[in-house]
């Protein structure tokens, strides 16, 4: 397989939109993407400061890269989590994340939940009793509000997240089997400030998990590879693979489903009472039947296109 | 002599001159969920396996079973 843009031999090749790259074009052609996904959801300019939290996983640590590329103003965050799972999991995340932020001459702020809180996150879950005994639930909620202070407090503007299309769709096929209707509202690339609350960004949300994996690669930073260990078995993993299965078999599904629900809010038509439209229903000027189309019915259109076409020699 | 996937602490040994697409789907492995390395370099699903290639396959979910 070849390189669209240079006919040299392809290191990615991403089916979803029939595009093969080689690697140096691949590096090229993520950070043009992420400056159009910016752009067209309007996250942030060039005279905002950014926040990126920074986990030391393979999508905040390239969404950093690849800021810092544009030429965005963008310092790094760390939250410490006081979690080691038997890997030390947090101390290497930190390490990674420390590593990536000096090689690059990069300002990072560190905070460390039990230094501030007096507990870890896996402490402060058994304290408080919360999350049905795993600390997913304290820990999701203690860094969207430690995310929150430390950009609030330190005046950036915004507060941008590595969330890539696999997330994003994940949480959005959860939401769609529960009919949760308020999340679904809810999610999306930019989610507004308001007083006391720093808008939040996700500019890989259009980038397949797969596809930052291999800029990670291909950029030659170094990420942890394992995943926090209480993650192990959970829902969100269960349903990425399942999307993946679903991605094998058509390739774009995955794609399409997470644009098709953005293209659906933004038009207002999520939820809408179908019985509403039974007002905009009227009969199609030739069969009679009801339409919501403005003249003809769709069949009596189809009909008039098969009539006016040459028949086709079938063998019925 | 056959060529070699390794994923996570797994070998599976494959007949050279599969893809590497027809491979991974032999071994029950999504081709979604993971990124192929030979010698370091990406490689695509339509490469050919020669006899004693080490592909290295990297689960892009992690923590995942791929």
């Amino acid at each position: 397989m070849k390189c669209r843009r240079c006919e040299n031999k392809a290191s990615v090749h991403m089916r979803q939109h029939k595009l093969a790259l080689c690697k140096e074009h691949y590096l090229e052609w993520i950070p043009e993407q992420t400056e159009r996904f910016i752009k067209k959801y309007e996250m942030f300019t060039r005279h905002e400061r950014i926040l990126v939290a920074v986990s030391g996983g393979k999508d905040s640590l390239s969404l950093w890269d690849i800021l810092v590329r544009l030429g965005y103003q963008v310092d790094g965050l760390y939250l410490g989590l006081g979690i080691d799972g038997g890997i030390g999991y947090s101390d290497e995340s930190r390490r990674l994340t420390e590593k990536f932020a000096n090689a690059n001459n990069l300002k990072l702020h560190i905070v460390d939940i039990e230094k501030e809180y007096g507990q870890p996150i896996p402490v402060l879950s058994q304290i408080s009793h919360r999350g049905y005994g795993k600390p997913c639930a304290v820990c999701g909620l203690a860094k969207r509000h430690e995310m929150n202070r430390i950009a609030r407090d330190l005046g950036y503007d915004v507060l941008a997240t590595g969330h890539n299309l696999d997330d994003e769709a994940a949480v959005l096929f959860g939401n769609t089997l529960s009919w949760s209707g308020d999340y679904l509202l809810r999610q999306g690339p930019v989610l507004a400030g308001a007083q006391g609350l720093a808008r939040k960004v996700k500019p890989l949300c259009r980038f397949y998990e797969r596809e930052m994996t291999a800029y990670a690669i291909a950029r030659d930073i170094e990420y942890i590879y394992e995943e926090c260990p209480f993650a192990d078995g959970s829902q969100s993993i269960f349903y990425k693979e399942s999307l993946n299965l679903l991605e094998t078999a058509r390739p774009g599904v995955k794609l399409t489903f997470y644009l098709n629900f953005l293209e659906a809010k933004k038009s207002g038509n999520l939820f809408v009472d179908r019985n509403a439209g039974q007002a905009l229903l009227h009969s199609c000027p030739k069969c009679g039947q009801p339409t919501s189309a403005p003249d003809l019915c769709s069949f009596c259109r189809m009909i008039g296109k098969a009539s006016t076409a040459r028949t086709p020699d079938l063998q019925l | 002599m056959s060529a070699k996937l390794i994923l996570r602490d797994k070998e599976y040994e494959v007949r050279p001159g599969m893809t590497l697409l027809d491979a991974l789907k032999k071994n029950g492995i999504v081709p979604e969920s993971v990124i192929a390395t030979r010698n370091g370099e990406m490689i695509t699903d339509d490469e050919v396996l020669r006899t004693g290639d080490v592909v290295k396959l990297i689960a892009v979910i992690s923590g995942g079973s791929v």
